[in-house]
């Protein structure tokens, strides 16, 4: 039998030659061959960067760099890192003038206001060039922080495809490895670098490793509570897991329709987005 | 004939585009007869894409010569045998995931995908009638069957197709993959290659599969075709993820061979089998013979 931690290992070799065919393909049947990433510094956004590159040949692929005043220096410089190896066409767009407006009429203490308002900034910035550049947003989002809804809506969670959406962040770590990207990218601790000192797994309360071994239970496995209990994992831990992935199926969604006629766009009215291609 | 060179056309679709998918399939029937392919098998719903949904109405064709889609198929048909997926609808308007043998200009054997996934990802039953029939037919290499994807996911149509006399067995499908794990494979790769090559083995017959590639939406379609022999080895393998014409020679002499050693069909006991279900099923309300 399976330790927890087992249950997370993945071939990367598998998943690296499906989600290069997967940017390539989906990108590529719109018409359009390019993309445009937002590159954060962080393991996800250098993965997502580095398999686009793969994808569509470096000079197709455009990596924005989007500092706020209070982003850490080191994160620029991590993203400078891969796109030395990655080879691709880089901006750095700084957009503290696009949102200290906003930020600073807020009241004080409102970072989670503060950070989705950088989120959604960079989310204008990134779709303003994919026009511009003629290419599709690659989005950077883990299965991890989409089930956890650990996302701002419409920010960060924005993009045209998501090629790491069904991998969980320790499964993303393998990949990375697999890779090889830059080391301080691999090895650094998470954060969205919304304000100073912040990290994934302090405001989660919780690490990476031990919430991906229980979102593989529940979720993939398909676990009851009192399964996952039993495997191990504190009752409370459990519950407010589970909570969380509820609470935060909204993040997941298209907007709620009224239904009224017989035929609803997202009841009745069901084709793929690749509809014809 | 002793031998038959089978073709499979692991191919990539456009979803809901029925006159690009037929260039396709007359681009890989020409690389097939100059191969000298004499049977030729494309996978599930090859001539519509996949996930239709609430296109399925609208890319149905109907398997005759006086159809766009059918008539140079059936024309093509005349150089080699050729199975093709499609969308059939019935003169009531029930659509069916379909897969059609042609030969010699004909319309041998249409076949009705009778079990239709309809949980987790797959929601076929919201848009398809299921099949009711399971039927061998007879072509020049002997009797042959047709399956579809989730129709071998479950023992009862091979068997049947055993039962009713089917040496060859040809399985189509659209199969996404899915289950990343240590292995080098897809759990679903390996599921349906461990099946394929248990049918073959159980049945002593010869088991191809002809799996499509490409993607709609996220979903990726594997490839990775097979034939498995009366002995339950692997003939050949196609890529996983690539387009490919897969081509092998099957030395049908070896259903004998192995019958001989093996006589599992001799000695199968179908009456048996008949006595046993009726006792099971019967005096039932209904609710385990879901008929």
């Amino acid at each position: 039998m399976k330790t927890l931690s087992e249950n997370l290992q993945i071939d990367p070799a598998v998943a690296h030659r499906i989600l290069v065919e997967f940017i390539h393909d989906e990108i590529c049947r719109t018409g359009l061959s390019r993309a445009v990433i937002a590159l954060s510094g962080g393991i996800d956004s250098a993965l997502s960067c580095a398999l686009a590159a793969e994808a569509l040949g470096p000079q197709n692929v455009l990596a924005i760099c989007m500092p706020y005043a209070t982003s850490t220096p080191a994160s620029l410089a991590d993203a400078r890192l891969v796109i030395q190896q990655t080879g691709v066409q880089s901006e750095t767009f700084e957009i503290t003038e696009m949102v200290k407006p906003l930020i600073d009429g807020l009241p004080p203490n409102q970072q989670k206001r503060a950070g989705n308002a950088m989120a959604r900034a960079r989310m204008i910035v990134l779709y303003d060039r994919s026009a511009g550049f003629n290419g599709l947003v690659v989005g950077t989002g883990n299965k991890t922080e989409l089930l956890l809804g650990y996302t701002t809506l419409f920010g960060d969670s924005a993009s045209a495809i998501n090629p790491l959406g069904d991998l969980y962040k320790t499964q993303l770590r393998q990949l990375a490895r697999h890779m090889q990207l830059p080391a301080p990218v691999q090895q650094k601790a998470p954060s969205a670098d919304l304000w100073i000192g912040q990290t994934d797994e302090t405001e989660l309360g919780f690490t990476y490793e031990r919430v991906d071994q229980l979102l593989y239970l529940l979720v993939d496995q398909r676990y009851q509570p009192d399964e996952c209990i039993t495997a191990g994992f504190e009752p409370e831990f459990v519950r407010q897991v589970i909570e969380q992935i509820r609470r935060n199926q909204f993040k997941r969604m298209l907007p709620t329709i009224a239904k009224l006629s017989n035929r609803t766009i997202g009841y009745d009215f069901l084709y793929l987005r690749d509809w014809g291609t | 004939m002793t031998t038959l060179t089978l073709g499979l056309a692991q191919i990539k679709t456009k979803l809901g585009d029925v006159a690009a998918n037929l260039d396709r399939h007359l681009e890989y029937i020409e690389r097939a007869a100059s191969q000298g392919v004499q049977l030729l098998v494309f996978p599930e719903l090859s001539l519509s894409g996949y996930a239709l949904l609430d296109l399925a109405p609208t890319a149905a064709r109907k398997p005759v010569a006086g159809d766009p889609t059918f008539g140079p198929l059936l024309e093509a048909s005349r150089r080699m045998d050729l199975v093709v997926g499609f969308v059939d609808e019935d003169v009531r308007h029930r659509f069916y995931i379909s897969a059609a043998y042609l030969s010699q200009g004909e319309t041998v054997h249409v076949h009705h995908k009778v079990y239709l996934p309809t949980y987790g990802l797959f929601d076929e039953g919201r848009f398809f009638a299921w099949g009711d029939s399971i039927r061998a037919f007879d072509t020049r290499w002997g009797r042959v069957g047709v399956l579809i994807c989730e129709d071998f996911w479950h023992a009862s149509p091979p068997y049947l197709l055993w039962i009713d006399g089917a040496d060859l067995m040809l399985f189509c499908s659209a199969s996404p993959g899915r289950g990343l794990g240590q292995s080098d494979k897809l759990e679903s790769a390996w599921w349906v290659e461990h099946v394929n090559r248990a049918y073959a083995s159980l049945f002593t017959a010869f088991v191809a599969h002809s799996n499509r590639v490409g993607f709609e939406d996220g979903l990726h379609f594997w490839g990775g075709s097979t034939v498995f022999d009366p002995n339950g080895e692997l003939v050949v393998q196609g890529p996983y993820q690539e387009e490919s014409l897969v081509v092998s020679q099957l030395d049908l002499g070896q259903v004998r061979r192995t019958r001989t050693r093996l006589p599992l069909l001799r000695d199968e006991r179908h009456a048996l089998t008949r006595r046993e279900i009726e006792r099971i099923t019967a005096g039932d309300d209904g609710a385990r013979d879901k008929g």
